[in-house]
């Protein structure tokens, strides 16, 4: 297959992405796949494919990017700024670029991961589904590892808009952060203790030392029940899960992990997974305790206002 | 589809459930690291996959636990919940396979296992008899997780418990066998480790172009036998092609 685009420089984390592998959790293969899957799945509507493309991920700042053929693209999530040859171009929207047009991303002023879609989706193969990049296995994306400067990428077949597309609203990321949160599954262990009050009502700020296997917190220390120990018998782990380890400092697990010897606290909603893609270290979060039943009418909307945004997407 | 057994196991304690986020639920089939309770696991993760049920997404066993991914739009909780005790209760014995046994070729010692003199002198013993301790024992595979074809074992001899390293390898070699505390495991992919190294297998464990990538499954049986360097590059070539 011919490639569509050359990699000039990766920025500082630079992988494909697309939905997630969801077959083998059972033997320790984990889902990866976008952390922001909205902006994921934008990028991929503005240039016409499916929301289940790949993409590419940039973290923090952004790449240099070569392209070598005639197609649209599409620039979504964390604001890094886009220029095309030099000139600034506007984001959520799709873009025609030509053979030898260089694009270019700075560093995340607002948001934390940005997503680059290509008409055709970027086709790495296939690996057990997915072509998301899982970088603790070293299994799919590109040879299992992160971009680098001179990788090529190919392009799956893709056609040209008739018109362009574009979002008539950008998301706007916070610096504070609300993610609602369902209790569980080990808040019992937490509930005599104050610890499960204490942790709805305190706000934490995210470590640089977070990256796409968790999301690390700091605050007040999380106090579990006096008779509860510090570690449980190993338990399979959801993206979103909120780990207490035994300093008391929370971890978001993201969504390379399938099993976890912590108990944990809470879980955030799968509604707002994609939020958590756009914190960055220093930013605050807080969590928002919602029932379960609520949980699931939220998440049922979301997935409607998806499905709505990707009709008014396709309608151009 | 097989013999329906109608007679609930009387003596098995309740499941209960935790509840993980909006779209996953926790089964709880005990609280300890014991083998009938994960034997209990495994049986239920292979009814509620062969049910198919169109709202279950996924089945992740653990040690005594399992996840059921399911969708929201299709199942509630309380629903899946009874759905859980009616397989269990009203079980098809043909869903269920027997225990498979995963034999593992491992050489022992010298470049392949270099803290294999270390695993010795900490527990009093010759080399000679640590590796007939630990490859004479039959280990269970708890669960599969932490990296992709990474198996909890279960089983480990005492007499060859011994510590981690007190400073970890920054790159140890894929297929490396490994002593930790009270747990032996084998890592699947080259990765930084702080585990004694006893051994080595030429046996890819994982290869994601391989269906199934790993050659076991939760709840499996495996068992270590000693090879010598020579079978061990010659394993590893066929391995390669």
């Amino acid at each position: 297959m011919n490639p569509a685009l050359r990699i000039l420089s990766p920025g500082l984390s630079l992988t494909v992405q697309d939905l997630g592998r969801f077959g083998a959790r059972h033997l320790g293969v984990p889902p990866s796949g976008a952390l922001d899957d909205y902006a994921h799945r934008v990028a991929n509507w503005l240039v016409g494919n499916a929301a289940a493309c790949a993409t590419l991920e940039m973290t923090v700042s952004g790449p240099r990017i070569e392209c070598l053929t005639e197609a649209d693209i599409a620039v979504t999530g964390a604001d890094m700024g886009l220029w095309l040859n030099g000139s600034s171009r506007r984001r959520w929207a799709s873009l025609r670029v030509k053979p030898g047009d260089v694009l270019e991303l700075g560093l995340a002023e607002n948001g934390c991961r940005g997503y680059l879609a290509l008409a055709g989706g970027i086709a790495v193969p296939e690996v057990m589904g997915s072509r998301s990049t899982c970088l603790g296995g070293g299994l799919g994306g590109l040879e299992g590892r992160g971009l680098a400067s001179g990788d090529l990428l190919p392009a799956g077949p893709g056609q040209l808009l008739d018109a362009p597309r574009c979002l008539p609203w950008a998301p706007i990321y916070p610096q504070h952060h609300l993610l609602r949160a369902i209790a569980g599954p080990h808040d019992l262990l937490f509930s005599f203790s104050g610890g499960l009050d204490r942790f709805f009502g305190t706000t934490f700020s995210a470590s640089p030392r977070s990256n796409r296997m968790g999301l690390r917190l700091s605050g007040p220390a999380v106090e579990r029940n006096a008779d509860a120990s510090t570690g449980i018998v190993s338990e399979p782990v959801v993206p979103g899960n909120v780990q207490i380890p035994g300093d008391g400092q929370p971890i978001l697990l993201l969504r390379e992990q399938t099993i976890g010897g912590y108990a944990c606290i809470a879980t955030v909603l799968s509604a707002d997974l994609w939020r958590v893609g756009q914190v960055k270290p220093g930013d605050t979060v807080r969590f928002v305790r919602v029932s379960l039943e609520a949980g699931q009418q939220l998440a049922a909307q979301w997935r409607g206002f998806l499905a709505a945004t990707e009709r008014l997407l396709a309608a151009g | 589809m097989g013999i329906r057994d109608d007679r609930p196991d009387i003596r098995l304690p309740a499941v209960r459930f935790r509840i993980s986020g909006d779209r996953a639920l926790i089964a709880v089939y005990g609280d300890e690291v014991d083998p009938a309770v994960n034997e209990r696991v495994r049986r239920m993760a292979a009814l509620i996959e062969a049910s198919r049920h169109p709202a279950i997404e996924a089945v992740v066993p653990a040690y005594c636990t399992l996840a059921v991914h399911y969708d929201p739009g299709l199942i509630n909780p309380a629903a899946l919940g009874e759905l859980l005790r009616d397989l269990e209760a009203h079980a098809i014995k043909a869903a269920v396979q027997p225990q498979a046994t995963v034999e593992i070729p491992v050489c022992y010692g010298g470049e392949f296992g270099p803290d294999l003199a270390t695993v010795a002198t900490c527990n009093r013993l010759a080399s000679d008899e640590v590796i007939r301790l630990h490859s004479q024992t039959v280990y269970r595979i708890y669960a599969i997780g932490f990296a992709p074809g990474f198996c909890y074992l279960g089983g480990l001899d005492p007499r060859i418990h011994t510590p981690r390293l007190a400073t970890p390898r920054s790159r140890v070699p894929a297929g490396s066998v490994g002593i930790a505390g009270g747990q032996t495991g084998i890592y699947p992919l080259a990765s930084p480790g702080g585990w004694q190294l006893i051994g080595r297998t030429p046996l890819a464990l994982f290869d994601c172009g391989r269906t199934p990538p790993v050659p076991y499954r939760p709840g499996d049986a495996l068992c270590f036998r000693p090879i010598s360097a020579d079978t061990f590059f010659r394993l590893a070539g066929e391995s390669d092609r």
